[in-house]
């Protein structure tokens, strides 16, 4: 069963004039144990088509599996319910929280899912530690680099074991060695069999880590190729 | 950190108020100045209306007949003798006796002039006498007697002892007991019981002189049938706390007074509403981002609206316990310096400023819940 599968999905914005197609008639598939890039200039669409296959827009039509669910046939309740167990985000900008703690922004996914607090810090503590942190666990995010930061949210994504990993841009902020190295950390690391981790990158400098990368342009999928191919 | 606080997402959302320090000093400091200032108007006016019925409280009479123009106990409309021996036969009348309530100008001592409520009371029955400190009521019967009042206005009258005299209208007084009543009168001046007789001889009169009639009921059944009765001859009767309440209306709707207050506490609701409405919906703007990320994590809107109830209310009762607090300790320290100072927290006031607290607090949530809300994931995604 492939960990996610998009059947032509398009999506509209704007109207009359303004009205832009902005995702045309995406079809793919992302496997578990593979890590799928999506790559494509600004504006091409791929953060919208990744916004769509994680459960957060909703496309004009079409339909998202992931794991043979159809993840917008669910209700908003029973969809962020799937988001919060079967999907772990980390976000271009991280987006935690400056006033907790760093192991209480990690554990917020589990306190989310009604984990007693004390247990949930504590594996939120085990996580900082699997991304090399124990030792920030009560820092403020703000008294971290900006790879450390990073590898905060990578921590508060898995913290909830999910099957799927979005990642918006994970090297955007990070200097060239930092990002190799957080990519690198995630690909030794975080992927699994049962896991399926997709990047959305402009930074052809992580290519390498890539099982397959998916090219958009315009909002269409130009084809899907692997990496060693590009790279070569 | 609350004890009650057993759900996670409301524990993130304590934290992330109160370790804002700056924004939390902000919406405590605006909630508990207003608060402060609700209560303190509205106590200030409740111990204005507790003063202006200070009379009517001391003498604790059941019924109160008196003039129907009369307006507040101390703009009195003298009643003739035959109304009080017309009283005095109705059916369900215990009892009924004159009051006697005016002002004069005494010269102390020391030559000055103070001017002073006198109180006559009945003097045969006594009913509505003080109660004494020091010296006997009884000695009220003596020559030239008058029993001062011991409240916040005492010291006008030199502090006088047992024994220590005094002229009013060229007639010798003499001060024969001390004594204390519930309550100072509004107007700042102190107060002297004689007997109903000597303050007739010693006051100049007009052709009437009683100025109220003390009224006890047989049963409370019978109230309603005296007031209708006296009613019926041109006269109006009242029980202790209607009286009280025809006072505070004249001085809520017929003198500014009320008007000022209500004013000065809408001010003080506004000001509060605005510092923390503004300040919150800031603090909810700052972390719109966040919350916008936690939705995309899997937070329902239910759990978000949950969080922001909880902030709102949180910084809401907590500002309103300052408040209240605050408000206690300065009326407290004005009490203590300040012998005239009018202010009586009640459990009104403090339902008000409440009530204007929990508006302030569903004002405030109301907008951040909104925004937050209309905060779409995607956003996040797009930056």
């Amino acid at each position: 069963m492939a960990a996610i599968e998009a059947t032509g999905i398009n999506k509209w914005f704007g109207a009359g004039e303004a009205r832009t197609h902005a995702v045309k008639e995406v079809n793919f598939e992302a496997r578990f144990g593979e890590m799928l890039y999506v790559v494509g200039p600004s504006g091409s669409g791929k953060t919208t088509m990744l916004s769509m296959i994680s459960g957060i827009l909703r496309p004009d039509s079409g339909s998202v599996r992931i794991e043979g669910t159809d993840i917008w046939g669910l209700s908003a309740d029973a969809l962020a319910d799937f988001r919060l167990h079967k999907i772990g985000f980390v976000f271009q900008d991280y987006h935690l929280f400056p006033r907790l703690s760093t192991a209480e922004n990690v554990a917020i996914p589990l306190i989310l899912q009604n984990r007693d607090w004390d247990e949930s810090i504590a594996e939120a503590e085990r996580d900082l530690e699997v991304v090399g942190l124990k030792n920030r666990a009560r820092l403020p995010p703000v008294k971290l680099s900006g790879g450390e930061q990073q590898r905060v949210a990578i921590a508060r994504a898995i913290i909830s074991r999910p099957e799927v990993m979005i990642f918006d841009e994970p090297t955007a902020s990070l200097d060239g060695d930092t990002g190799r190295n957080i990519v690198q950390f995630v690909r030794e690391h975080l992927l699994s069999d049962k896991r399926c981790i997709v990047i959305v990158t402009h930074d052809s400098r992580i290519y390498e880590f890539a099982d397959r990368i998916l090219k958009m342009e315009d909002g269409k999928v130009m084809g899907v190729e692997r990496s060693d191919l590009d790279a070569q | 950190m609350p004890l009650a606080l057993e759900s996670g997402i409301l524990r993130i959302a304590y934290k992330l108020l109160v370790n804002d320090r700056a924004k939390f000093a902000a919406l405590l400091v605006g909630i508990t100045f207003a608060v402060f200032l609700m209560i303190e108007m509205t106590s200030l006016f409740a111990g204005i209306l507790l003063r202006s019925s200070a009379t009517v409280i001391n003498i604790g009479a059941s019924i109160w007949v008196m003039d129907p123009s009369v307006q507040t106990v101390a703009n009195t409309i003298p009643l003739p003798n035959s109304v009080l021996d017309e009283v005095r036969s109705l059916p369900g009348v215990k009892y009924a006796v004159p009051l006697y309530s005016g002002s004069a100008l005494l010269r102390l001592r020391d030559g000055t002039y103070q001017a002073a409520n006198i109180v006559g009371i009945d003097d045969t029955s006594l009913v509505g006498s003080p109660q004494m400190i020091s010296g006997n009521i009884e000695d009220i019967f003596a020559e030239n007697a008058f029993i001062a009042i011991e409240d916040s206005e005492f010291y006008k009258l030199e502090s006088p002892h047992i024994g220590t005299e005094f002229e009013l209208n060229d007639h010798r007084g003499k001060i024969v007991g001390l004594a204390r009543v519930a309550s100072s009168s509004l107007f700042g001046i102190p107060t002297l019981y004689t007997t109903y007789y000597r303050a007739l001889q010693y006051l100049p009169n007009t052709r009437f002189t009683i100025s109220y009639i003390l009224v006890e009921p047989k049963t409370p059944a019978a109230v309603a049938a005296i007031k209708a009765h006296i009613a019926s001859d041109g006269y109006l009767a009242l029980t202790k706390d209607e009286f009280m309440s025809k006072i505070s209306k004249f001085y809520m709707y017929q003198t500014g007074i009320g008007t000022n207050m209500l004013l000065m506490t809408l001010i003080s609701f506004i000001v509060g509403l605005s510092i923390s409405g503004q300040t919150f919906y800031t603090f909810i703007l700052e972390n719109i981002d966040r919350f916008g990320a936690l939705k995309a994590i899997g937070a329902k809107a239910r759990e978000l609206i949950s969080m922001i109830l909880f902030q709102a209310t949180f910084v809401a009762f907590t500002g309103y316990g300052f408040g209240v607090g605050l408000c206690a300790l300065i009326i407290w320290l004005a009490r203590a310096h300040l012998p005239d100072y009018a202010a009586m927290i009640t459990f009104s006031n403090l339902a008000l400023a409440f009530a204007m607290v929990v508006i302030i607090a569903a004002f405030s949530s109301y907008f951040g819940i909104r925004r937050v809300l209309l905060i779409e994931p995607f956003d996040i995604f797009r930056g």
